[in-house]
This record gives C-alpha cells, structure tokens and sequence, in this order.
C-alpha cells in the first residue's frame, strides 16, 4: 500500500472479507478494502463486475451476505451516520416535487415553518458551489428540467450539508448525461471536496475521467476487486487489460473504407441523412437534440397504424421514461418492436421470439441465465444491451438514437461501434446524439445543436472535437 | 411460499372455494350442485363485465370505464325494444345490442382522446346520457325477450348454464387475446409504461381504442344476456355491476397500476361475490347487513392478496 500523509488516521469505512449473494448468483466476492478521509478512489469494471453492488454495501442500502462493513473514524453503527452519500446511476429525484423539497427528503432535521426557503437556499449554495451559473431555480419542479440539470440536482444534493457534513460520497456515473463542460466542473468540484479532506468514490466508464480524478484505482471483475493502486501505476491500455476486455485502442469508424452512401432518407429541419450513414448529434446537452430526434420519430410514426415493418426504430437513453418495461422479462422487453412483423393471425410468434432472443442476447452479449428472468435484474448497462437489441431485431432502416450509451462499459462501447459500423454497412442509417464528443466524432457527419436548433454541420476534416466545441457555443456569444 | 400461492389468481379461487364450502355446510337449501350451477349462472355475468374493465383497467393509472352499467341497461332495452317479444328476431336483438356496445365504447374513447377527459370523468358523464336514452326508450314499457332467447339465456347445455359457456368463450378469446397475441403484448406494454410503449413502436392509442370498445361490446353483451335471462330490462339492472366489474378486477389479481392482467382470476372472484351473497343469505342476514359485510369482506381480501403479492 502506498504510504500517505495521514496514515494514523483510522479509515472512514473498511470492508472485510465481504461477499453477497443473490440467490445462487454470488455479485461480490472475498472484498476488503479500506477508504480513508481525502482519497478519491476510481471504481471501473465491466457491466456486471460488482460496482454498484460493491457501493450499495457501503452505503448501507444492501446488507453484506458475509464479512464486516465499519466505519472506525466516525465510530458510527450505519452508513448515514457516518456520512456516507451516493448519487445513483437511477436518479432518485420525486419528479413532481421542487428542488427544495427533494432536499427535504435527504434532509430530515429540516423542519418547522418557513423550511422551503431555508431547502432553497441550502440547495442553491450547493449547485452554486459545484456548477457555477446553472441557472437552475430552487423552486422549479423536477419534471421541468432536462435530464442533464436532474443529474446536476441530484449531486448537489448528495453534497448539501443536510445536518451533517458529507465525508464519503459516492458517485455512480455521475457525468454520463452531462456535457463535457458542466462533466469538467464536477470533476473540480471532486478536487476540491477531496483537497478539504472529503473521500469520494467515483464510478464511471470514461476513462479519461477515472485518471483526471482518481488517487487510487480500484478495478472489478466478476463480483471480484482484481486491482488496488494509485491512479500513477496504471495506464490506460493497462486498465482495460485489468478489466478483462482485450478491446484494443478505441479504433474509431472512420478507419474502415468510406462506405458508398446512397440516397437522402431523411430530411427535416435542416437534418438529413443519407442511406447507410451515421449522422451525429452533438452540442451541449439539453439543447434540443433529444426533443429533435423525438419529433422525428413520432412523425414517422403512428400510433394507430399496426407497425408492420417500423419505418424507423428508436433506442432510448434514459431508460426508466423512455425504454425499460419493468414487469416484464428480458425476452419480452427485446422483442417488442419486433412482434407485428413475425406475427400469425395476431399471434406471438414464440418459437422465433426465443430464436432470435438467444442470437442477440450472444451477439450483444446481455450477462444473464436466461432470458427468462425480469429485465430489472439486469444491471444498468445490460438493460441498455437489452435496448438496443430491442432495436435492431427489427427490420428498420433508420435506427434513431438518443444518447444510448449511457452506463455501458468501455468493452461493450466497442462491441456496439462494431453493431452500429456492421448495420450501416448494410444500409442502415443512424441517427446518434451522443452527449461525449468522443463518440459523435465517429460518425460520418455531425450536426451541432445550440438553444434548439442546429448551429453547424461538421462532416470529413472539419469533424474534430475543437469544432464541436466552437459551435456548440459560438451562437450564444455572438447573440449576447 | 411453494409456486402455486404466488399465482395471481390463486387468492379469488381460495376464497370462493371456502365460501363456497362453509355456505354448503350451514345447508343453503339446494345442496352442493345447486350452489354450484348457480354461481356458475350468476358469476358469468359478473365474469363478463370483469373481463372487459380487466382490459380497460390494464392500460394504466386512471383507466377505468365507469359507464358499464348504463351501457347494460341501454344495450337491453334497446335491443328488447327491436325484438318486441317476436320470435326469430334474436339475431336482430344480439346485432343492436352489439352495435349499442360498439357506438358507447367508441363515444367513451372519443370523449377521452379528443376532449383530453380523464376516464373516470368521461365515462361516468357519458353514463349519464347512455341512461337518459334508456330512459327515453323504454317509457316504463316491460318488453319480454322472445321465448326461445329466454330459453337459451335460463338453459344449459351439458350441465353447464348457456350464459357461462358463453362467458368463458368470451373470456377464452381474451385469455388468448392477452397470452398469445401481438395486441396482448401491446396492450400490457402500454399499461406498464405508454411513452416507453410508443418509442418501441407500439400503436399505443390504436390499443387503447380497442380496449374501450371491448369494455363496452362485453357490457352490451351482458346486459342483452341479462334482461333475456331475467324476463325484460329494467332501468337499474346495471346498478350492481359498477363495483362489481372493479372489484373482481382487483379480487382477480389484476395489477390497479395497469400491465398486468389475470382471466382466471376474473371468474374466481365472480364466483367469490357471488357466494358471499349466498352466505350471508343463509345466515338469514338482512339486505343492510349483507351490504356491509360484503364490503367488509372484499376490503379484507384486497389488503390480504396485495400484502402476499407485495412479500412473494
């Protein structure tokens, strides 16, 4: 173990020998580990490793099937005492209530008259602090906001004071909706709280973020932590050799031979896209791409006429509103969009549903069973494998993407850019909005959003993330 | 728990088993097989409004046809009035009374999607005009169902009441229907989640459309059924299947937050309410008292079915 300034200091929570099992299936195997005041500590591994499991445990929400959780610095008996605090890749938000009464729910020594202003007030120091000039009221309803300014409420939340002051928070994919701009002030936000003496646990499957944060790198494999070090000693390459995913550097699509592009398929408001192209929406997040893409879908359309054949399919990213069906089993959830072009005389096809069910859940690599079992077992990043299989079983020629990859690890990113590179191939035309800059540069054309509409549309040379960037704020100063 | 007491549908069947049994033992006058044909007759219609509401109440929060009973009470006396007591006209009579279904579903749907009304608001307006024209209609007149159709509707065939065979028949297509078929899938789909629904391509408002049309053409057929069974229409004959169609609903193991639906169920619970009645009849229990216990008795078998469900 690496010597650090304070190493007399008892540790704010250790785990040992901790395992939990969920029925048969074992999540989390033979775990010590040991987080003291003012590390930062990155957390990777695959879809499925353990992570969220692995944080569930130490903020108390799942009790450990065998082996301790303390918390010796604080001497308290549970997490919330202790100041443990987790922002979720599910965000916890009550949609229909304000910012300041979902501060109330973290918060429960607030009350007596007059709480609401002193919510507001706690939970605006808390955003101004983390996201300077956010521009979100106090008083506005969750259900106004995008889902980037929920994510932004829910961290600052979690780092309110609420009473207590935070110690050890956890971050669970806290910038996977979020623009690379607003993405930057949280990762200094991280910093700073881990220079006052404050420990975080940061989840996510950007790499380059895990090294701008992280102290100390822990990686998972299979319920297992197989890696413990300071950020220095690994390297990119090394990290995801650890992880277990021989995925090579990110190749990117414009490596492979320039596909033959065929005729204009769409075209509506100022978009277009050619048949067996990847269009790319990008710019700051909440900026009318999504709403773009719904109005897209839902013209092409209907919801009175039997599917047939879809003319276009949708993949969601936000998966409790838009995508996942909870009652449901995997299997059904897949096939969905794919019943009424399979169907006799109104019937389930059944034998193919489980036919092509199984070829996906191997082409997309869905870790589960069966198929049988409910889609909520599945992790985060699996439902969204399950989603976008969802998607593509269909015959459609147009698949309409909206930020899709959202919690996916690393590997699986890669096996889909093979899916979506593969499908194009064959003629399909993707439309991907995509909040990381990254992704979108690997498409054949990107279309810039600014306050709803499109600012720039970037194809060949000029598709860099520097132009990206440029246009997606260029509009503002030039209207201020 | 072993698998079969996390069936859905297991709780109706347990109660009305045990209804059924404790009534038989106190001596109901008629014996086992009586008891038993009898809540096959008086169950199915109960069975037949349950399954339509079950479809309704499967799309969601909010979604629930209040005009069930109007429906009824319009479908038979409009239908009786064509039929006027003449026999061969029973074809005749079965076609009004399913075009009254088609006509009270379609405007319960158009009042939804159009005027944006919550369900519960449309359909008990438009129940209100429904009844009107019944009223309008009927002017006091007793028209009896032609002999054979009144034949049919009291008859049996094999042992078993015409009017059950054709409530299960009905309750077989919807079982399919829900089991098996492309609009069974988008059905529940859309109950779970319809924005979820819709971007997956389901035609979300094509399968509430149905869903209110089916509610209806069920009642419709219940009431020509009822008033053929019972010797004419009258204007309250609907009055009891209001919170009759929901209670067996929820009795039935149907989810009230919509996407899941259970057609065993239905007729257990059918039978259920029916046998509390029996019960309480054979206790020599008065008409108020009856009312109390009974809903005393289903408030009890709610809260005792969902906290299960809730634990499995």
């Amino acid at each position: 173990m690496l010597e650090r300034e304070a190493p007399k200091n008892p540790p704010l929570v250790t785990l040992t020998d901790v395992a939990k099992h969920f029925g048969a299936v074992a999540a989390l195997k033979d775990v010590n580990l040991a987080i003291r005041a003012g590390e930062c500590v990155g957390l990777v591994g695959h879809n499925g490793a353990g992570k969220s499991t692995l944080v569930s445990i130490i903020n108390g929400s799942l009790r450990a099937s065998e082996g301790r959780v303390e918390f010796p610095l604080s001497a308290a008996d549970d997490a919330l005492a202790a100041g443990v605090r987790s922002v979720f890749q599910e965000l916890s938000l009550c949609p229909n209530l304000s910012l300041a009464e979902n501060l109330r729910i973290a918060h429960t020594g607030m009350r007596g008259w007059g709480w609401r202003r002193r919510a507001g007030t706690e939970i605006s120091q808390s955003l101004d602090a983390l996201f300077p000039s956010h521009g979100i009221a106090a008083g506005a309803l969750i259900e106004t906001l995008s889902i980037a300014q929920r994510q932004m409420v829910e961290v600052a939340i979690r780092f309110a004071p609420l009473g207590g002051k935070p110690q050890l928070v956890i971050l669970d994919e806290p910038t996977s909706s979020l623009d690379a701009g607003i993405a930057n002030q949280l990762l200094d936000a991280v910093r700073r709280f881990c220079a006052r003496g404050g420990a975080v646990i940061f989840i996510s499957h950007m790499l380059g973020e895990i090294f701008r944060v992280a102290d100390r790198i822990l990686v998972m494999k299979d319920g297992r932590i197989v890696a413990d070090e300071p950020a220095d000693h690994f390297t990119r390459q090394g990290l995801v050799d650890f992880m277990g995913h021989v995925a090579a550097e990110p190749e990117t699509l414009q490596t492979e031979s320039r596909r033959e592009l065929g005729e204009i398929v769409i075209s509506q408001g100022g978009l277009q896209a050619r048949r067996g192209e990847i269009v790319g929406l990008s710019g700051l997040a909440g900026h009318g791409q999504a709403e773009a893409l719904a109005t897209l879908y839902l013209d092409a359309t209907s919801a009175w006429r039997n599917p047939g054949n879809p003319p276009m399919v949708f993949v969601a990213g936000d998966r409790k509103r838009d995508g996942i069906l909870p009652l449901w089993s995997i299997l059904n959830n897949m096939s969905l969009s794919l019943l009424s072009a399979t169907a006799r005389w109104g019937l389930v096809d059944q034998v193919s549903e489980r036919r092509i069910g199984d070829e996906w859940k191997r082409r997309i690599g869905i870790r589960t069973e069966s198929l049988s079992n409910p889609i909520l077992s599945l992790s985060g990043g699996n439902q969204q494998k399950a989603l976008f299989a969802r998607a593509l079983v269909s015959r459609a020629p147009i698949v309409v993407m909206d930020d899709p990859m959202r919690g996916v690890d690393v590997g699986t990113k890669q096996d889909v850019y093979a899916l979506i590179r593969a499908e194009a191939a064959k003629g399909r035309t993707f439309l991907w909005y995509s909040t990381e800059t990254e992704e979108v540069c690997q498409c054949d054309r990107v279309y810039v959003y600014r306050d709803g509409a499109i600012s720039a549309a970037l194809s060949g040379d000029e598709l860099t993330e520097a132009r990206i960037l440029e246009a997606s704020f260029e509009m503002q100063e030039s209207s201020a | 728990m072993p698998s079969i007491l996390r069936r859905p549908w297991i709780w109706a069947w347990l109660a009305a088993t045990a209804t059924f049994a404790v009534t038989v033992a106190l001596g109901s006058g008629r014996g086992a097989a009586g008891l038993a044909y009898a809540a096959l007759s008086f169950g199915a219609f109960a069975a037949i409004v349950g399954v339509g509401q079950m479809l309704v109440i499967s799309l969601g929060p909010g979604n629930v046809d209040l005009s069930i009973p109007a429906t009824m009470t319009l479908s038979a006396t409009l239908a009786l009035k064509a039929m006027d007591g003449v026999p061969g006209t029973e074809l005749l009579g079965l076609g009004v009374a399913l075009l009254v279904g088609l006509g009270t579903g379609a405007a319960n749907f158009a009042l939804i999607l159009l005027l944006r009304l919550p369900p519960i608001i449309a359909t008990l307006a438009a129940s209100l005009i429904y009844q009107s024209l019944a009223i309008w209609s009927n002017r006091g007149l007793r028209v009896k169902p032609p002999e054979a159709l009144a034949e049919f509707a009291t008859g049996r065939t094999l042992d078993i009441p015409n009017v059950a065979l054709v409530g299960l028949l009905l309750s077989l297509a919807v079982w399919v229907a829900l089991e098996r078929g492309v609009w069974g899938r988008w059905l529940l789909a859309a109950g779970q989640n319809p924005r979820a629904a819709r971007l997956a391509g389901v035609p979300v408002e094509r399968v509430r459309a149905t869903a209110y049309l089916t509610v209806s053409v069920f009642a419709a057929v219940a009431g020509f059924l009822l008033a053929s069974f019972s010797g004419g229409a009258a204007l309250n004959m609907g009055a009891e299947y209001l919170l009759m169609s929901i209670a067996v609903v929820i009795i039935g193991g149907t989810s009230i937050a919509g996407g899941f639906s259970n057609v065993p169920g239905i007729w257990g619970a059918a039978f259920f309410m029916f046998l509390v009645v029996s019960m309480l009849n054979t206790y020599g229990a008065g008409a108020g008292a009856r009312s109390v216990l009974t809903g005393v008795i289903i408030i009890g078998i709610v809260i005792a079915a969902s906290t299960k469900r809730n634990h499995a």
